[in-house]
């Protein structure tokens, strides 16, 4: 490749007590690029993004974001990165249940020191283009599945983040849903130039990629080996 | 050819006469479709042209008493022939099936089998993707179809690398 990788995770080391989840793990995220993690069940795909995204800290090895290593940050450097540069989806669970809708998605922003008008204009039009204007004035629990997923998409990229990081975000919806959230997402992405790592078990979504890797047993294939 | 590539892995294992290669080649694939010895004979022939194998003299005798070994030239071949992906198409797991079993047996990665043929699934899974969300709707179900079914297989080799293990403790008992 001919750019420098936006997000670089080089042999990491991950252990949880006896079990080792990453086993000299190492993986690239170029700028705007779509990757799709895959692999088995327990193979360490959740928790390599986890390291990636500086929620989880490895025990070895070192992960570089945009040329500054994430391993080396103190923590309210890196949760402050965290805010301004990532953006995260989840398989569910990841809205506040008390807020609106648009109030999930204006709060990255207003964490931000955004104006509570601006923040919440800025909320409706990407529910807007997520389609999922009516279900602005309620309640996470009063949404659907995919609706909520919806939601929680337009939440990761109001804050134009340089890398989304989603995790299984359809593992809980059926196909037709599930695919038309992927539509959204990537649509949404490519257009802000986000890249996305992308965790999924299910060959149609990871078709939403550009690439894909593959965690075995806490290693990642080497992609050059992918034809 | 699947059947040629197939009897080249298994003579990775040593020289063998044909009807030998026959037994081994049916006990292991040929549980619907076992081969003709006339086939056997045939596709020997042919891969003895082309330097694939060669035979082992035993002066004088008749085919079924030649024995065949593997070549250089063989060996490449069937690494050759792991390496690259099959073309994603329907009733494609016996061909798959055969490519891990040699690779276990000849001591390829059969990991790198299933990536390889994963790879090229999602490439054109992606490719139909994109043609079915900027399609019509004739567009979007001609492409789900095709779809479905590269997942099948995809759920199929899935399944295989995660029993890989086991796969491999069998053949190579
Ligand atoms: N917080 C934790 N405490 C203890 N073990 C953990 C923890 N998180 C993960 N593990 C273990 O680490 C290994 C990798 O887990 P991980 O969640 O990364 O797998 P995964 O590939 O995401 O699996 P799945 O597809 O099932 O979500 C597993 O063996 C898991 O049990
Ligand atoms: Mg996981």
């Amino acid at each position: 490749m001919p750019t420098e990788p936006l997000l670089t995770a080089e042999s990491l080391h991950l252990s949880f007590g006896a079990t080792t989840a990453l086993d000299s793990a190492s993986v690239q995220v170029h700028a705007g690029e779509i990757l799709a993690l895959m692999g088995p069940s327990g193979s360490g795909k959740s928790t390599l993004l986890h390291c990636l995204a500086g929620i989880l800290h490895p025990d070895l090895g070192r992960v570089t974001y945009a040329g500054r290593d994430l391993t080396a940050m103190h923590d309210d450097e890196r949760s402050a990165l965290r805010r301004t540069e990532f953006g995260f989806v989840f398989q569910f669970g990841q809205l506040v249940p008390e807020l609106t809708c648009l109030e999930n998605v204006a709060l990255p922003l207003r964490l931000g020191g955004a104006p509570r008008r601006a923040a919440l204009r800025s909320a409706a039009a990407w529910l807007e283009r997520l389609e999922v204007s009516d279900v602005a004035g309620k309640r996470p629990g009063q949404a659907s599945g995919g609706q909520g997923q919806r939601v929680a998409v337009a939440r990761a990229l109001v804050t134009r983040p340089r890398v989304v990081f989603a995790d299984e975000p359809t593992g809980a919806l059926d196909t037709l849903n599930g695919e038309r959230v992927m539509q959204l997402f990537v649509a949404a992405a490519r257009e802000t130039g986000a890249a996305v790592v992308l965790v999924t078990h299910e060959p149609r979504v990871a078709a939403y990629s550009d690439h894909e890797a593959v965690v075995r047993d806490g290693r990642v294939r080497a992609r050059e080996h992918v034809r | 050819m699947t059947v040629a590539h197939t009897l080249l892995g298994l003579l990775e294992a040593g020289p063998r006469h044909g009807y030998d290669l026959k037994r081994s080649y049916d006990e292991r694939f040929g549980h619907d479709r076992p081969l003709h010895y006339g086939q056997v004979y045939s596709t020997l022939a042919r891969l003895l042209k082309n330097g694939l194998v060669e035979v082992e003299a035993e002066p004088g005798a008749g085919p079924e008493r030649k024995k065949y070994a593997i070549t250089d030239a063989g060996v490449s071949d069937v690494a050759g022939w792991l390496a690259v992906p099959e073309k994603p198409e329907p009733y494609l797991q016996s061909t798959l099936y055969t490519k891990v079993v040699l690779a276990l047996l000849t001591g390829y990665d059969a990991n790198d089998v299933l990536d390889t043929q994963r790879s090229e699934h999602l490439r054109l899974m992606r490719e139909l993707t994109r043609r079915r969300d900027g399609g019509d709707l004739a567009d979007q179900l001609v492409c789900d179809h095709a779809l479905f079914h590269l997942e099948a297989d995809l759920r199929w080799l899935e399944l295989t690398a995660a029993r890989m293990q086991q796969l491999a403790a069998q053949v190579r008992a």
